[in-house]
């Protein structure tokens, strides 16, 4: 017996002959999670499509589609990547996309709202079967048969309310600790309240219990705190899907070769090599290769610098032509983009200032309620001198103030408004975002990335010659640089054909050369062609010893961009225009909108100065950018709003995300948060006027359980249905 | 009323027969993929064999 051991997963030696427990062990071995967005499947046949293929590959274990996420979960073994899988399903004849499953929790469902709803499930339980009992008491049932139904709703409710009211009474206790009241205070005192007087009266076989009256508020309230949650946890998932699909990926060189890493593996001193059209995962100086840098996001500025040997570059910024290395000077929370994050904090501590409206009513709700309830509670006592009828009487008044339609007024309508405006490509990340948005008069906007796309356009086609153009149509046709694509798309639009050049190749970080007539032809930037730079962005073509042509360029717009600056002034607000770039771009581009105000050459500190001395004077700012250098101008806004191209920070800093592409939402939106906020104070008179009818026959003592229940019932209904009204 | 004896445990052991059914559901993640769900019915890929 001297055959060596076969090495088996199993950790128990005398298993190994167990199949079973090999599987056991074989399952408990790392797998690959693999989560891809499928942003185009619509019906049962994508679904089945997609995940037969996925089957198809022996390596995948199990594939899972959701449609409502529009996501594909894979479990796989450990060796398969994805991108593999991106390709698997693109070939099937879907768009995929690679999502980061470290941000995304794609496999950890949403434990707090599934907690909210089992809740809401057992209260409405308990209020269907003790509002059963409850009808036969109204319609007359009495004696032994009332004590029953009551003993019965007393052993239902109990423990249902101490199950379903935790929420409540956890927010009320700590609330209470820190020496304040919330909505949650009255809540808890008034179901308190209600519960020991109810059962005292069943000891005594009296005939008003509020058992019902008990449950009923706990399931409209919890159904309030159900729709709030779920609003924000839609929008919190789609934005979590926003940041995932920015997969932190690097590729670091090694003596052995190239290897893909994780940006939070990389350490100073690593040799990173970013390709062209890549993103820089952290702050260094390049080693190796010239190329052109887009620092947009960081600084505002639209003109492409060049970048070589010995430069430093930071994170964030996108490489352009050709591939660097650069070795790491800074990594993770040590980079300039996550040294921003502090002026963030800095600035968001302002916003935490504001009081929403629900507080703002709460803050006068809670003591008024509890100042009455002790009134009549005194009053009655004094009167009768019998504790009994005191007590009851404070109960119902207690129960009957309870704010059952105001604990629905703002999550129903929020709800109803953000549904809306998520339809129209906007996510509201933040509860009272949208309260704030509707408060708004004064709108900041950043130039690069948010008024204009970001993509070049040629603006003097019909002024230059038309060889010139044909040439450069041909150098640029092979270059994936953002300027050499807009002469592609102009020269193509116009139906210049492209000029018979020899042996074009691109030069990184300068332009493009080739051959025509045995004479060199190059287009590239002002120093490289000899030619004498301009104030706007261009690039230029020079012909053998011929004067070199400039190409001028201006950014395109972004669609809706005019629509929403021209309705937004309609609308009585203050336009400023904010801008890292240069002056004579941002002053065009001020001049083609019709914005009066505007700021050139701004740095970071100086866009959230800005906004601050704004808000300094009263004015209300809503921030729309996109870059770094916009984040704590964001942070530091009274509402912000920032495109889903925008960095991931400037995404985390507003509390508003534009989905699509077209501006002309944001002015739609500010009408729809001002209806809502309209809505919402509607919301709130109703409540207080089934109070001001109810209230008075508590306080008399003439109000019975058939009353409350009524009452309550009924302002939550006509609530909920004024919220649904909303345009 | 002798009734009663009977018809109020029955009428709860139905209510919380349907409770139990909901947080079963629920808890089995049932709740996450609506709309998937309303669909892969009319899939019928694995209707002569469960799927492995």
């Amino acid at each position: 017996m001297t055959a060596p051991m076969r090495p088996t997963p199993s950790a128990c030696p005398a298993c190994s002959a167990a199949p079973a427990a090999e599987a056991q062990a074989a399952r408990d071995l790392p797998r690959a999670q693999i989560a891809l967005s499928l942003p185009t499947i619509h019906c049962a046949a994508c679904i089945s499509k997609i995940e037969r293929g996925l089957d198809a590959d022996p390596r995948v274990i199990s594939a899972r589609v959701n449609l409502t996420l529009k996501r594909a979960s894979i479990e796989a073994a450990p060796e398969v990547t994805a991108e593999e899988m991106r390709r698997v399903v693109e070939g099937l004849g879907y768009e995929a996309h690679e999502l980061d499953p470290g941000t995304l929790n794609a496999t950890a469902t949403d434990s707090a709202g599934r907690d909210l709803l089992m809740r809401l499930a057992v209260a409405g339980f308990a209020m269907m079967n003790v509002m059963l009992l409850s009808v036969s008491v109204w319609s007359g049932a009495e004696a032994a048969t009332r004590d029953m139904f009551h003993w019965i709703s007393a052993a239902i409710t109990f423990p249902a309310i101490a199950f379903s009211g935790m929420p409540f009474f956890r927010n009320a206790w700590s609330a209470l600790r820190q020496a304040r009241l919330n909505m949650d205070v009255p809540i808890t005192l008034a179901i308190g309240l209600a519960l020991a007087t109810s059962l005292w009266e069943t000891m005594l076989s009296g005939a008003h219990a509020y058992f019902d009256a008990a449950l009923a508020l706990t399931f409209f309230l919890l159904a309030g705190r159900y729709l709030d949650h779920r609003t924000r946890a839609i929008a919190r998932s789609a934005a979590e899907e926003l940041t995932a699909l920015e997969v932190p990926r690097a590729t670091r060189v090694t003596e052995t070769g190239d290897e893909q890493v994780n940006v939070s593996g990389l350490a100073v001193g690593d040799v990173i090599r970013v390709r062209p059209g890549g993103r820089m995962p952290v702050d260094g100086e390049i080693v190796t290769g010239t190329s052109e840098l887009d620092r947009s996001l960081l600084t505002g500025e639209a003109r492409p610098v060049f970048a070589g040997p010995g430069q430093a570059v930071s994170a964030g910024e996108v490489n352009l032509t050709g591939p660097l290395t650069l070795r790491a000077t800074a990594v993770g929370s040590d980079t300039s983009l996550h040294r921003m994050a502090d002026l963030v904090a800095i600035a968001e501590s302002g916003r935490s200032r504001y009081t929403s409206l629900a507080d703002g009513a709460a803050k006068l709700y809670a003591p008024g309620v509890h100042i009455l309830a002790g009134f009549s509670f005194l009053g009655w006592y004094l009167y009768t001198w019998d504790m009994r009828t005191a007590l009851n009487i404070a109960a119902a008044v207690l129960i009957i103030t309870c704010p059952c339609a105001l604990g629905l007024a703002v999550p129903a309508v929020t709800t109803a408004a953000s549904g809306r405006l998520f339809r129209r490509g906007m996510l509201i990340k933040h509860e009272t975002a949208l309260e704030r948005l509707a408060q708004v008069d004064t709108v900041v906007f950043d130039k690069t990335g948010t008024l204009t796309s970001g993509t070049p356009r040629l603006t003097n086609l019909d002024a230059l010659p038309p060889e010139a153009v044909a040439c450069a149509l041909a150098l640029a046709q092979g270059s994936s640089h953002p300027l050499a694509r807009a002469i592609t798309d102009a020269a193509t639009e116009a139906g210049v054909a492209p000029a018979q050049i020899r042996d074009v190749t691109e030069v990184p970080g300068y332009g493009t050369k080739g051959t025509v007539d045995e004479c060199e032809v190059r287009l590239g930037r002002a120093g490289w062609t000899g030619a004498q730079g301009v104030s706007e962005t261009a690039t230029f073509l020079k012909v053998g010893d011929r004067p070199p042509v400039a190409f001028t360029f201006t950014d395109a717009l972004r669609p809706g961009a005019e629509a929403a600056v021209e309705a937004l002034m309609r609308q009585g607000k203050r336009v400023i225009l904010i801008s890292g770039d240069t002056t004579p771009a941002v002053e065009a581009l001020a001049q083609r909108l019709g914005i009066p105000d505007w700021l050139a050459e701004a740095l970071p500190a100086d866009k959230a100065a800005r906004v601050e001395a704004l808000t300094g004077d009263g004015a209300r700012v809503l921030m729309v950018g996109d870059g770094l250098n916009d984040t704590a101008a964001l942070a530091a806004a009274h509402v912000s709003i920032s495109p889903a191209s925008a960095l991931d920070a400037a995404r985390v800093a507003s509390d508003i995300v534009l989905l699509g592409n077209d501006l002309s939402t944001i002015s739609a939106a500010c009408l729809t948060a001002r209806s809502a906020t309209r809505r919402i104070t509607e919301n709130f008179r109703i409540a207080t006027v089934y109070n001001i009818v109810a209230v008075p026959l508590a306080v008399a003592g003439l109000a019975t359980p058939l009353i409350a229940a009524l009452a309550m019932s009924l302002s939550s209904v006509t609530v909920s249905l004024n919220s649904l009204r909303l345009r | 009323m002798n009734i009663l004896t009977y018809l109020i445990p029955i009428s709860l052991t139905l209510g919380g027969l349907g409770l139990a059914a909901f947080i079963y559901t629920v808890k089995s993640n049932q709740y996450d993929d609506p709309e998937g769900d309303a669909r892969r019915i009319l899939s019928d890929d694995w209707d002569d064999h469960p799927k492995p």
